[in-house]
């Protein structure tokens, strides 16, 4: 994955200063308003509101700890980006705009000057992935908040049936 | 101090060592068991999404684990990248108690005739190392049914006019119908097709002191919470267990087969979980790690006698790795066709297995497994929004009218698609780990875009108003239906292991897993593996002498 990488020294989860655990309070900002655009509420919840946000800042102090360089230089070549072509960060953008932003890093088309380190289209992608984990995935990880995506597709909640009621062993 | 010597030590406590292990220990041998997984349990089931074997966003739930254990693996254009079991490239079986049929989808196969013959029903084919098995349908069938009873197959293949000829039926009843197979029964059956119900690893009624299957959407990828999905390890190994002459030893990472200056194997050096070296001697020695680890251990045991490996003196232990080229189609229906009802694959045909005009080969086609959500996320029409409004239109629309169509292309094997050892990368063992290269023949493509077809006008005649193939890549296929490496055959110098799977220079030494496979059918493999391992044990057993006295 071109997106992945190497975890650099000196990357540690967030201070006490943030509430989140890698992320820091801006990083969220910005990585929820995009989440919000791969998966925008409407009738139903959408990513921000699922908790999409934690899902990811939680996996990257732990399976995806790998990512932690990704993302911090992701999401700070989305606001150079941002600022390139539109004169302000990612989150004060109109929703038009934002999508549209969105739409040139999936083309590969985002100004190059931001994507020194890997490309946009590839971080684009990782975003796009993380957000469905975090939006259909189990609650368990940090999102699906309340079951909210099995809510929407009709899938009855909790999933789960049962832990073997009965051994068919005995008469 | 050294361990008590044995008659058998069987490496690899999957489909084909849980059944080797039982099958000896039975006959009175004493045995060593060796995993290098753990054993888990129902209790252990944990219905993770994002963390099962078909999933591993966030890991690898049923071993090995990801830290200790990378591959190398090598592109087609050459490049090699160092991997972890959570990658699709690394090629990963399931280590665990069980192996792959812990937390497998459980399709229960006999492979057909021809199967077993496809050099002589295809003849010579360019750039392949197709060959016919020294075995055939017939000399198997016996093991086939014994399996299925065993271990317990439920399903009903009597409509299926192009299955090899069986003397008993299946032990269990198939589930009742779920809606996909009332949709498309009828759909093939306009069609000329032959459709039939799946033949499954799986309870449908108790059966074995095991409950029936509950039908939750948890299915293939997970392990079964009610025990109702059939595998080694709550079967076979148990068993074997229970006669009081196998003794089972998990987190033990096998290092090498040894040997005695007659060429001989005597045992093998293994770490335990602590991980100390030990050394297990026996009279033989059964390699049951599945194709990718079984190849690396016998290419990792060098002697004086044997300086390039194990059974490798013709250079063939690693070759013909093969797996399947899964191809087929999806489709989107104006009604509800979704009930919520697992396993989910239920309905299949073997209309295009062979005698496909001008083709060679083919596959069975079966409607899919129950989907996850975060599944159905990545199952797109091409040029179809991944993100967005759309998207999620998509989801809420389409998520219960939606049926894939898909099956295994039966993969031409080619010498050049193998596993080495990596000459500088080893594992926290410090073994020398797999290096896997090569491609998929041309053919597989071809055959992929065929039955992806036919699996589109199913799906059209079925009622979907919109539908999309999906096609095989050209990569290396060598994961969960990895096969072919220590190839079956009578010829020592284009094959490593004899009709009996033992293996041609060394005389107490034997290979009883897909690896030894000369071609992989176009079927999941599991009923094959364990149908070999009971005709391999058979053999072994009925050869026995006592110690030191095989022959």
């Amino acid at each position: 994955m071109a997106a992945a990488a190497a975890s650099g020294s000196g990357i540690s989860c967030a201070g006490a200063r943030s509430p989140w655990r890698f992320l820091t309070v801006d990083e969220a900002r910005t990585l929820a308003a995009i989440c919000d655009q791969i998966i925008p509420p409407d009738q139903d919840p959408g990513a921000a509101w699922a908790g999409v946000v934690n899902y990811i800042d939680r996996q990257l102090c732990g399976p995806l700890e790998h990512l932690r360089n990704s993302y911090r230089q992701g999401i700070t070549a989305v606001n150079k980006s941002s600022h390139a072509l539109y004169g302000t960060g990612f989150v004060g953008l109109a929703e038009a705009k934002q999508v549209e932003l969105l739409t040139l890093m999936e083309q590969g088309r985002a100004p190059n000057e931001a994507w020194t380190q890997f490309s946009a289209a590839a971080f684009f992608g990782l975003l796009v992935d993380q957000t469905m984990q975090g939006f259909y995935g189990d609650p368990r990880h940090g999102g699906n908040r309340e079951g909210a995506s099995w809510k929407m597709l009709g899938l009855s909640y909790p999933p789960i049936r049962g832990r073997l009621h009965y051994d068919v062993s005995k008469p | 101090m050294a361990l008590p010597h044995v008659n058998a030590v069987v490496i690899g406590a999957g489909a084909g060592g849980g059944i080797v292990a039982k099958e000896l220990a039975t006959a009175g041998l004493s045995v060593v068991l060796l995993e290098r997984g753990e054993w888990y349990t129902a209790f252990d089931c944990r219905k993770d999404d994002l963390r099962n074997q078909r999933t591993t966003v966030l890991g690898n739930a049923f071993g090995p684990d990801e830290e200790r254990n990378p591959r190398v693996f090598v592109d087609e254009q050459g490049h090699e990248r160092r991997l972890g079991p959570s990658d699709g490239e690394y090629n990963n079986n399931a280590a665990c108690v069980g192996g792959g049929t812990f937390s497998y989808g459980a399709m229960a196969w006999r492979y057909m005739e021809r199967d077993f013959r496809m050099r002589s029903t295809y003849g010579t084919v360019e750039g392949s190392t197709l060959e016919d098995w020294p075995i055939s349908y017939g000399e198997l069938e016996p093991y086939y049914e014994k399996a299925e009873w065993e271990i317990g197959v439920s399903g009903d293949d009597s409509n299926n006019i192009f299955r090899s000829p069986r003397r008993r039926s299946l032990p269990m009843p198939p589930l009742p119908p779920n809606r996909e197979y009332e949709i498309l029964k009828p759909a093939a059956q306009r069609l000329g097709l032959h459709p039939f119900d799946i033949p499954m690893l799986r309870n449908s009624v108790p059966y074995n002191g095991r409950a029936a299957c509950m039908r939750c959407r948890w299915c293939v990828g997970f392990a079964c919470e009610v025990d109702a999905k059939n595998g080694t390890q709550n079967t076979v190994i148990p068993t074997a267990l229970a006669t009081g002459n196998c003794e089972l030893r998990s987190s033990s990472i096998v290092k090498e087969i040894l040997t005695d200056d007659q060429g001989r194997v005597k045992g093998v050096a293994y770490f335990d979980s602590r991980p100390r070296l030990q050394e297990q001697t026996a009279d033989i020695v059964v390699v049951s790690a599945s194709a990718n680890e079984s190849a690396r251990l016998l290419l990792n045991s060098k002697s004086r006698l044997f300086p390039n490996g194990l059974g490798n003196r013709y250079d063939w232990v690693g070759r013909n790795l093969q797996g399947h080229a899964y191809t087929g189609a999806a489709g989107l229906f104006d009604f509800d066709v979704y009930d919520d009802l697992g396993p989910g694959a239920s309905i299949a045909i073997c209309d295009f297995n062979h005698a496909n005009e001008g083709l060679i080969g083919g596959g069975m086609l079966a409607n899919e497994f129950i989907r996850l959500p975060y599944q159905f996320a990545g199952w797109r029409e091409p040029g179809s929004p991944k993100w967005g409004r759309g998207h999620k239109d998509f989801m809420r629309k389409w998520y219960r009218r939606s049926i894939r169509v898909m099956g295994p292309v039966q993969e031409i094997p080619m010498f050049e698609s193998r596993v080495q050892v990596d000459p500088k990368v080893k594992d926290y063992w410090g073994i020398p780990v797999c290096r896997l290269s090569g491609g998929r023949h041309p053919n597989d493509q071809i055959v992929g875009k065929f039955l992806a077809s036919n699996a589109e006008t199913w799906l059209k005649e079925a009622g979907a108003v919109t539908t999309w193939t999906s096609l095989p890549g050209t990569g290396l296929s060598g994961g969960q239906h990895q096969a072919g490496t220590c190839r079956m055959g009578n010829d020592p110098k284009t094959s490593v292991v004899d009709k009996y799977c033992r293996v041609h220079d060394v005389e107490n030494l034997f290979v009883v897993d897909g690896s030894v496979h000369v071609t992989n059918g176009g079927f999941n493999p599991a009923l094959t593996i364990m149908a070999i391992a009971y005709y391999a044990s058979d053999n072994l057993v009925k050869s026995w002498k006592g110690t030191h006295g095989v022959s």
